[in-house]
């Protein structure tokens, strides 16, 4: 019961979050709003006993990206022209309106089979035997930090001073 | 009781107002926000699947787990990139970048 009451009190914030990222003027507020939603979707991987994902959420999104992206907002000037849109608004409204309809239609009528099994409590040697145990996911384990290092020096190398 | 349909709406609605976001925004940074909106809700249904029809394998979470790691990724070299343009042309209008249209 209390976690259907904790379903909607965050779904409803982060709709509501998400929403303000996208229809606020003011970019500095849209980077707060989207920081809100980063909590509250925290909050919904407790809600789905993800406990380990959740922890992951808040350092990675609310802690490492959302102070990259408040960065990244202070360093360009457009902040005093705000977040105006461009001229594809309203086909884009309806884009977003039919991949809705399409993608809600598809979840509804598809017969999932729901498995009545408790979920893991503590998920977290669970996901570091599959990550790191035998016959899980060690390559790609491995090619992330591969990923992560490209990813750094090219951050570094594009906006290196010549 | 809330179940899987829950989530998965949840998570088509973030997805729509993300892909919203993406296609109808000029500041490229905004962009930027949107596509982690969508992200964030792509993984919402992972952990979704992952939790209420194979509560025992984590397959999912650990899927969501190197979605965030290639969002880590994009969202630091995105961001450099946003940054590098600023130097050049002064704006991040992304109506304005059209070097490479023809």
């Amino acid at each position: 019961m209390s976690v259907s009451v904790a379903f909607w009190v965050l779904a409803s914030i982060a709709v509501l979050a998400a929403l303000s990222v996208v229809l606020v003027r003011d970019v500095f507020r849209a980077a707060l709003s989207l920081i809100l939603c980063f909590l509250m979707v925290a909050g919904l991987y407790i809600t789905l006993s993800a406990d380990f994902l959740a922890a992951v959420q808040i350092l990675i999104y609310v802690g490492a990206i959302s102070v990259l992206i408040i960065l990244a907002i202070m360093l360009t000037r457009e902040v005093q022209r705000g977040s105006p849109s461009n001229r594809f608004r309203l086909p884009a409204f309806f884009v977003a309106v039919l991949f809705f309809a399409g993608i809600g239609y598809a979840m509804l009528n598809t017969p999932w089979q729901i498995s009545s099994t408790p979920p893991l409590e503590p998920t977290t040697p669970a996901i570091a035997g599959l990550l790191f145990g035998p016959g899980g996911f060690i390559l790609p384990v491995e090619i992330a930090p591969l990923l992560l290092l490209a990813a750094i020096i090219g951050a570094i190398v594009l906006v290196r001073e010549k | 009781m809330v179940g899987l349909e829950h989530y998965l709406i949840l998570s088509a609605v973030l997805f729509s107002i993300g892909l919203y976001g993406a296609l109808a925004k000029r500041n490229a940074i905004i962009i930027l926000m949107s596509i982690e909106l969508m992200l964030n809700a792509v993984n919402i249904a992972m952990v979704a699947f992952s939790r209420y029809i194979v509560p025992l394998m984590l397959t999912g979470q650990i899927f969501a787990i190197f979605v965030m790691v290639v969002a880590a990724a994009e969202v630091a070299v995105g961001l450099a990139i946003i940054i590098a343009i600023y130097r050049h042309r002064e704006t991040i209008d992304a109506t304005k970048i059209d070097l490479m249209k023809w």
